[in-house]
């Protein structure tokens, strides 16, 4: 990076940091603090909700989910659509009738406290855990590839989110997503003009689909109705609806984005806006990793992405063959491309078939050696990290992209990395303020002044908790599916507490209460004890509390007699 | 400190106020004939290059 990045990086970065602190320094009412501006519009909340979802993680890992193993993963965006709908049409208006600050103050209202409790606590275990993985899984990618101290780049970040996020609140938080969403959009588009710039002469969009189709890039859906398989259509509609219900339904850092607002419509406008345009978003990220996969055949490029890790073990002969065989399978496999190219421009059928054949093999080859290249890094150091792909497009954003550029890009992984994590820690410190602090001291609940100084002091310690979270913890190696995971474990029965709430009248707080425990412990041992695709715990959980709460409720006391009274 | 409930909260018969659509379920059916219709084409998208 050079000054001109550097340039752009800081103007962005700390810029739109510090225009949100200022513009929001003066916000003195809580509902603004921990709801936003009353008169925010529907683009504004469209904005802020795609902001909260779109980690850095999305702009690191998912090219190269893309390039390693294809758009496949598009499907796990099925569900939300279908989601999105169910949560404007039943979700949405009773949060804004009952006019709560969080999802969970709603199952106060609707069972009793020890249930809103539960609801707030599943909430802040899996999204405080969470808060830690959102910091490091970027600094650890950016701290790697650009050489700077890994504890430096966690500590700027979240000191950064810290400072606008205490100072203005929720409306800080809108503020800055749009201007973040601003530089994303500028930095994606800016990536994927240079990479079809990049391409060989002559082949172009099409014929790069064409290479990356033909060596299973491109299969973007697939019907199997195999369980074992991790995305697959069944396993993004159904799987991909119950995680995207209980995320934009019952996560507060989502909830939270579009509770305020001018009025009911502009919220729901907000969400419709992310329901038309998060699976074409999501696509073209994967498309840009696949075409960058069909841009690697055609240029250098190291045997291993983390070129760092790489070169800490690469100390003898066995891995100086590896580069050297790598680099000859992958000059093979250019040629085989292009003979592949030539053949599918001849129309002699057989010809295509037979060189798509022995590109196929070529390219099979390269992989191989891929795999060899991780299994000696293991040989060498057992607790070496082989997992590359999440280096992929920022190896290219380095080696690529001009000056100044190269800086717009590394913003994108920051003003991603912030924006989600402003928005978990308002969503953490509102409900430790709402839902617990003002829970345990009720004298307290009338004063704004103290119910701001306390919102304000757990955001701020939810962002300390994060940071220290990041720079003592170990995480596993793919972050996007380590976070996935995370929220299957747990949103699938936070989900199954609010479709009771409801959808089943007739359930009260104790049957729900023992039912999402009972629930929760199901899903915990089926983890540890069975290999399924991760996203079915979302259905498994909230289908299984849903009928422990039905069960409970068929052999406890009628409702009336034991939840009279309990409402908090 | 929560406030109130809003009883003035306009209703789900309100117009969503967008050119076009006359009800929130028109809405609600664009965008499902939009996912389907991407489903589609994401399909054909497979089937032309795979």
């Amino acid at each position: 990076m050079n000054v001109a990045d550097w340039v752009v990086l800081l103007g962005t970065i700390v810029g739109i940091a510090a225009y949100g602190s200022w513009r929001t320094r003066q916000v003195r009412s809580l509902n603004t603090y921990l709801r936003g501006n009353a008169a925010t519009g529907w683009g504004t909340i469209g904005l802020s909700v795609m902001a909260t979802q779109a980690s850095a993680i999305t702009f690191l890992s998912i090219p190269g989910q893309g390039f390693e193993s294809g758009i496949g993963f598009v499907q796990n965006y099925f569900g939300l659509p279908l989601a999105l709908i169910i949560v404007c049409a039943v979700f949405l208006p009773m949060y804004r009738r009952l006019n709560v600050y969080t999802a969970y103050e709603f199952l106060g209202q609707r069972f009793d406290k020890k249930t809103r409790l539960l609801g707030a606590g599943l909430f802040l275990l899996q999204r405080g855990l969470a808060a830690g993985v959102t910091i490091y899984a970027p600094a650890i990618i950016i701290s790697t590839v650009l050489g700077w101290p890994l504890e430096f780049v966690i500590v700027f970040t979240g000191l950064l989110v810290i400072v606008y996020t205490v100072t203005g609140g929720s409306e800080a938080v809108a503020l800055t997503h749009k201007w973040q969403m601003a530089v994303i959009s500028a930095g994606m588009l800016t990536a994927m003009v240079v990479l079809l710039l990049r391409l060989p002469d002559g082949l172009g969009f099409t014929g790069a689909a064409h290479v990356a189709g033909a060596l299973g890039k491109l299969q973007a859906v697939d019907f199997s109705l195999d369980p074992s398989r991790r995305y697959t259509v069944w396993t993004g509609v159904f799987g991909g609806l119950f995680l995207s219900l209980s995320y934009f339904g019952t996560d507060q850092s989502q909830v939270q984005r579009y509770i305020g607002g001018a009025s009911l419509r502009e919220g729901r406008l907000g969400l419709m806006f992310n329901a038309v345009l998060k699976i074409p978003m999501q696509f073209v990220i994967l498309l840009l990793g696949a075409l960058l996969f069909v841009f690697y055949q055609f240029a250098p490029h190291p045997v291993f992405f983390n070129q760092a890790e790489w070169r800490r073990h690469a100390q003898d002969g066995r891995f100086r063959a590896i580069e050297a065989q790598h680099a000859s399978a992958v000059a093979q496999s250019e040629s085989a491309i292009r003979l592949w190219l030539q053949a599918r421009a001849s129309d002699d059928a057989a010809r295509e078939a037979s060189a798509r054949v022995a590109m196929v093999a070529a390219s099979h080859r390269t992989r191989e050696i891929r795999a060899e290249a991780k299994a000696v890094l293991v040989a060498a150091d057992p607790r070496a990290k082989t997992t590359d792909s999440d280096y992929v497009f920022i190896t290219f954003i380095l080696t690529q992209l001009p000056h100044g550029a190269v800086g717009l890009l590394v913003a994108v992984m920051f003003a991603a990395a912030l924006s989600s994590k402003a928005s978990e820690l308002a969503a953490l410190g509102t409900t430790t303020t709402i839902d617990f602090w003002r829970h345990f001291r009720p004298l307290a609940a009338g004063d704004e002044a103290r119910n701001m100084r306390a919102a304000r002091r757990f955001t701020a310690l939810w962002g300390v908790f994060a940071v220290a979270f990041a720079l003592f913890a170990g995480f596993a190696e793919n972050l996007i599916e380590a976070i996935n995971i995370l929220g299957s474990i747990f949103y699938g029965v936070l989900l199954g507490l609010f479709v009771v709430a409801f959808f089943l009248r007739r359930v009260g707080g104790s049957a729900v209460f023992f039912a999402a425990v009972t629930a929760q412990t199901l899903v915990i041992v089926m983890y540890f004890s069975l290999d399924i695709g991760y996203l079915w715990y979302n259905l498994i959980g909230c289908a299984a509390c849903i009928a422990f709460s039905v069960a409970l409720q068929a052999v406890l006391p009628p409702r009336a007699r034991i939840d009279e009274g309990r409402a908090g | 400190m929560t406030p109130a409930p809003r009883p003035d909260e306009r209703s789900e018969a309100e117009p969503p106020d967008v050119p076009g659509f006359r009800t929130w379920r028109d809405v609600y059916l664009f965008v499902f004939g939009w996912f389907v219709l991407v489903v589609i084409l994401l399909t054909v998208f497979t089937g032309i290059f795979s």
